[in-house]
């Protein structure tokens, strides 16, 4: 598809034009223009859902240019069914991250918004990013911004905790850097495309995935790279925490399924079992930590590799559930996870203690407050109609057609959520609130509940009615998996299963794509309906 | 052999600067203290002339006396390079010399004779010729880094860098002799053909060029030779510190590469072999060291060492390549290092140059403590020189990185890329230790105590060319990789 507006330069270097601008405005005004900015940026974001030709699994919205000839190095963004919600997900958080620093930062607002916004520009360019060293450059232009964002505006330990996520990232991503260039040598070309249409040899694609694994398991992070995410988060200010959360988190399973799989499927199917066996100790482990945490942010940050480890789970069952699932996922841990960080983010703005022991028995004072936190904390458990219960669901489905041992462990990271986030649910809303606080303890005002409010929509919306999501997931999930298939076989084998346990179906879609054509039967397989699918299991229950 | 008026047009440039320095030595003892401003603007028109004279010399290779001095496109890319960090040398020099009361004629003369000799360097097709460019520059840098008078580190950094570096002018003529007597000639071409014709029957020509890797190693301050950089660096005045760091270096990258590979071409596969080794020792000593500096100029220095580590992995990669220059990316990555390394590092020690206030030195980084609040602009200034020296994109550090790694894995050597860039973690971690000390640390004496800091008008020329070289070279290399690469095909 071909427009004529160039959607995606506009979403890239609108925040980025806009951080400049910042610099020549006073202080006091900075707050509603970055507010503005963001609020446009979302503006120019949403048309995009419904352009979005969701019957085609080629790259949408694509724009080209030279940047670089020698060696030939583009300027080609473009968007698919994978990209386009994480993108949109962006959007939708800033203008929620800079109300949330409204009041709460004080100091050098200025810099802070640009540097908000600096970052916004970035991940839309990584999601964006069709060429691998311009998707390089925004993947590491974010992390100073990032340091900044932790380093002066933290917390007290901010220091040790903002160096030991710079080292830990810039680590990993310098292999990145190696696996692109030896991939360039081979095949002649950055263009992700490109390079996702040709295979390598077996040893090759043994040390990239190597490589791979280094920056994108840092960053989501996968057990046991994951000590520095409880550190940054609970030292990064509020809107730090949201986009760290939200949006960073999501570009290493995005590296994994936009890289990993389609350029290295013979790397992707031999790891697979480390990469099963990392994935289910990150639930039950990242859980287990959740459990005994008794500062709020902490919390969260132990449930967040608890939840991605449910990502990489879905990733590598190599079926259509499983990945689609694990999207599904990173767009719902972003919503929710954003939620429950704004929840603490208020809270402390308010008792200026992160504590579960002093942030207790809110529900009386705050009861708006309560109600948010029961329905982020609930859809971050996976409760049946929230956005969690989706993705996990179809995780947990893809594992057991593939795996039933790790299906069932996986569970039980389900029920240890619902441990720990009921357990802190219990104690911060109910219960009987310490004399010191309550004075402090008024209910969210309007601001506040500007940020909440939109994700509330999105957890409910996206809980009842996936379809949309799905439906536009699909030909670029599909397009994946003909790609990272070695084996035929076991593809019928999948869809066989696949189509006797979720049920109704819809009539095929005009398939997209070359590789698709290339395997008659991904092509043939009609695509599976989210909604349908999931109706009916959902009223027999689940543990 | 003749002299025509061709000739002399070739050199032109050279023959102003030389006349430039001429001019100001000889004026500079009847004109008043307050007149000798005046030697600067003298300077840097001369320089603005060269640079556009050189620029017009571009594309058309010509040969002067006889072929002893070419002036093709890689002369000409390394000479616009080095008139850029000298005019920019002379603009922080006019308020640095002020600040730290030197207030010396004769050093706008020694930049633009050290200046001269480079020129003569990376121009000259015969080892002789380079080796007196060589000797020019070096005896104009002895005397800049000894001007502090009254100070002792200032006056050791001089007696130092004489000694090694009289030491090294040595070890390099005696490897131009063995190789004069292996081949018959001190011209780079007939070296070359002589090489190339009956590969080694002698060790005469290994030996000499061990010599000749020595003798460069220690201009271009390599590990092993890397001994006398920090304390020159630390010693010497901030802004001879800049210039020794940028434009030496890069005017000893101009003729080492023409000598190892027009003359030295054919002895390739030993030579790679032998900056392999340097490489690694540079990029792990350069890297490990720096991290414990608690001087910034210390710092800069290990990390400049560390830098020409960096470059370093071009020319092993080229060694390496089957073709030595022509199309292959090594050679012009080594170029395009040394040019964004320009930018960044003055950029770098400009920042320092300006922090010298009455008397506070300002070259430990516990000086830059709070800079953001006390000078928000130099504050961000330094973070985007730090995060280039770093390599961290989107700043011109990172695309010389890139190409210097591209040309290593293209080289087949994917491991030798792995060990820099995880060296360039460990680099990461000092250069952001100044960016938190900057931002993340409240000034120990109240604002009010530390001197107030203002940007003349001279440091801020030199700022924003340094600034607008790290981001615009980040953002749109491609210009100058077409004329680094361009440039490359000059070389035979």
């Amino acid at each position: 598809m071909t427009d004529s507006f160039p959607w995606l330069t506009v979403l890239i270097f609108l925040p980025l034009v806009g951080a400049a601008m910042l610099c020549l405005f006073k202080e006091s005004a900075v707050r509603p223009i970055a507010f503005g900015i963001t609020i446009a940026e979302f503006a120019v974001a949403a048309p995009l859902w419904w352009l979005f030709d969701s019957s085609s699994a080629s790259m949408q919205f694509t724009e080209q240019a030279v940047w670089i000839s020698r060696p030939s190095i583009q300027y080609h963004v473009g968007l698919d069914g994978i990209s386009l919600p994480l993108v949109l997900m962006t959007t939708v958080l800033l203008p929620l991250c800079v109300l949330i620093s409204w009041r709460s930062v004080e100091t050098r607002i200025k810099s802070f918004m640009a540097l908000l916004l600096v970052m916004e520009g970035a991940m839309i360019g990584v999601f964006a990013a069709l060429d691998f060293v311009l998707f390089y450059i925004f993947w590491e232009a974010m992390l100073i911004p990032m340091y900044l964002l932790i380093g002066v505006w933290g917390g007290p330990n901010r220091l040790y905790a903002t160096v030991k996520f710079v080292l830990y990232t810039l680590a990993g991503s310098v292999l990145l850097l190696v696996a692109i260039l030896v991939l360039y040598v081979q095949a002649d070309t950055f263009d992700i495309l490109r390079l996702s249409s040709q295979s390598y040899a077996p040893t090759l694609q043994f040390w990239l995935f190597l490589a791979f694994f280094a920056a994108f398991a840092v960053k989501v992070p996968m057990f046991p790279f994951h000590t520095w995410l409880p550190d940054a988060h609970v030292e990064a200010p509020t809107a730090g925490s949201v986009i760290l959360a939200s949006v960073l988190l999501k570009m290493g399973t995005y590296g994994f399924l936009r890289f990993s799989l389609p350029m290295l499927p013979d790397a992707s199917k031999a790891f697979t079992p480390l990469m099963v066996a990392l994935s289910i100790t990150a639930i039950i482990y990242g859980a287990y930590m959740a459990l005994a945490q008794t500062d709020l942010k902490k919390l969260i940050a132990y449930s967040s590799v608890s939840h991605m480890g449910f990502v990489t789970l879905g990733l590598f069952t190599f079926n259509l559930q499983g990945i689609e699932g694990a999207v599904m996922q990173m767009v719902n841990h972003g919503i929710t996870t954003g939620g429950l960080f704004l929840c603490v983010g208020i809270i402390y703005d308010r008792t200026h203690s992160r504590l579960i022991a002093d942030n207790v028995g809110l529900a009386r004072p705050m009861p708006r407050y309560a109600a948010c936190l029961v329905i982020f904390a609930l859809s971050s458990l996976g409760l049946p109609g929230t956005n969690s219960f989706v993705g996990e669901f179809l995780v947990l489905a893809g594992t057991f057609l593939t795996n039933k041992l790790a299906a069932t462990l996986a569970s039980l990271g389900i029920i240890l959520a619902a441990a720990y986030l009921l357990w802190m649910v219990q104690r911060v809303a109910f219960g009987v609130p310490s004399p010191v606080f309550l004075p402090k303890l008024h209910d969210v005002n309007a601001r506040e509940a500007a940020a909440l409010i939109p994700l509330v929509v999105l957890v409910f919306w996206i809980g009842v009615f996936p379809n949309p999501l799905v439906s536009r997931l699909h030909p670029s999930v599909n397009h994946v998996l003909a790609r990272a298939l070695p084996q035929p076989a076991t593809e019928t084998e999948a869809m066989r299963l696949h189509d006797e346990t979720i049920g109704p179906e819809t009539p095929p879609a005009p398939s997209g794509g070359v590789a698709l054509a290339r395997r008659p039967n991904v092509s043939d397989t009609p695509p599976f309906n989210g909604a349908e699918g999931i109706e009916p299991l959902r009223k027999e229950g689940r543990p | 052999m003749t002299l025509s008026a061709g000739d002399l047009l070739l050199i032109l440039p050279e023959i102003l600067v030389v006349a430039a320095a001429c001019t100001v030595l000889a004026i500079e003892p009847i004109m008043t203290p307050h007149q000798r401003d005046g030697l600067a603007w003298l300077s840097l028109s001369t320089l603005a002339v060269c640079m556009g004279l050189i620029a017009s010399q571009l594309g058309n290779p010509a040969e002067a006396f006889g072929g002893f001095i070419r002036v093709d496109d890689y002369a000409c890319f390394w000479k616009l390079l080095l008139c850029l960090v000298s005019g920019l040398t002379v603009l922080l020099s006019y308020s640095y010399l002020k600040e730290e009361r030197l207030r010396v004629g004769e050093y706008y003369a020694f930049v633009l004779l050290a200046l001269a000799g480079m020129m003569v360097m990376v121009s000259a097709e015969d080892l002789l010729t380079i080796y007196l460019g060589t000797e020019l520059m070096s005896l104009s840098l002895y005397v800049m880094a000894g001007l502090k008078r009254a100070e002792p580190r200032s006056l050791e950094a001089s007696a130092k860098y004489f000694v090694l570096g009289a030491f090294s002018s040595g070890i390099l003529l005696f490897g131009i002799s063995l190789l004069y007597g292996a081949t018959g000639s001190t011209r780079l071409p007939a070296i070359g053909a002589a090489l190339a014709g009956h590969g080694l029957d002698t060790p005469l020509p290994l030996v000499a060029t061990i010599l000749l890797a020595a003798g460069f190693g220690f201009k271009l301050a390599v590990v092993p030779f890397h001994m006398w950089t920090p304390d020159v660096y630390q010693g010497a005045p901030t802004s001879v510190t800049a210039f020794m760091a940028v434009a030496s270096k890069a005017a000893s990258f101009g003729a080492f590469l023409r000598v190892f590979v027009e003359g030295l071409g054919g002895l390739k596969t030993d030579w790679s072999f032998l900056f392999l080794l340097i490489c690694i020792a540079t990029l792990v000593l350069g890297n490990s060291v720096a991290l414990v500096q608690t001087n910034i100029k210390r710092m800069l220095a290990y990390s400049s060492i560390a830098h020409a580590g960096y470059a370093m992995i071009g020319v092993v990669a080229s060694g390496r390549s089957p073709e030595l220059a022509g199309n292959a990316i090594g050679i012009a990555s080594v170029m395009l290092y040394l040019a964004f390394y320009a930018f960044m590092t003055f950029g770098a020690f400009a920042v320092v140059a300006m922090l010298r206030k009455g008397d506070v030195e300002g070259d430990e980084i516990e000086d830059f403590t709070g800079l953001a609040k006390r000078h928000p602009l130099a504050a961000l200034l330094m973070l985007v020189f730090m995060v280039s020296l770093a390599g961290i994109p989107p700043t011109a550090g990172f695309i010389g990185k890139f190409y210097v790694f591209m040309s290593a894995v293209e080289a087949g050597l994917a491991w030798l890329a792995v060990v820099a860039l995880i060296f360039a973690v460990v680099s990461a971690y000092y250069y952001l230790r100044v960016v938190m000390v900057m931002y993340m640390r409240e000034p120990e004496t109240s604002t009010a105590a530390s001197p107030r800091l203002v940007l003349s008008p001279a440091i801020s020329i030199v700022l924003a060319c340094a600034i607008a070289g790290v981001v615009i070279l980040g953002l749109y290399p491609g210009p100058l990789v077409n004329l680094a690469v361009q440039a490359v095909q000059a070389l035979q």
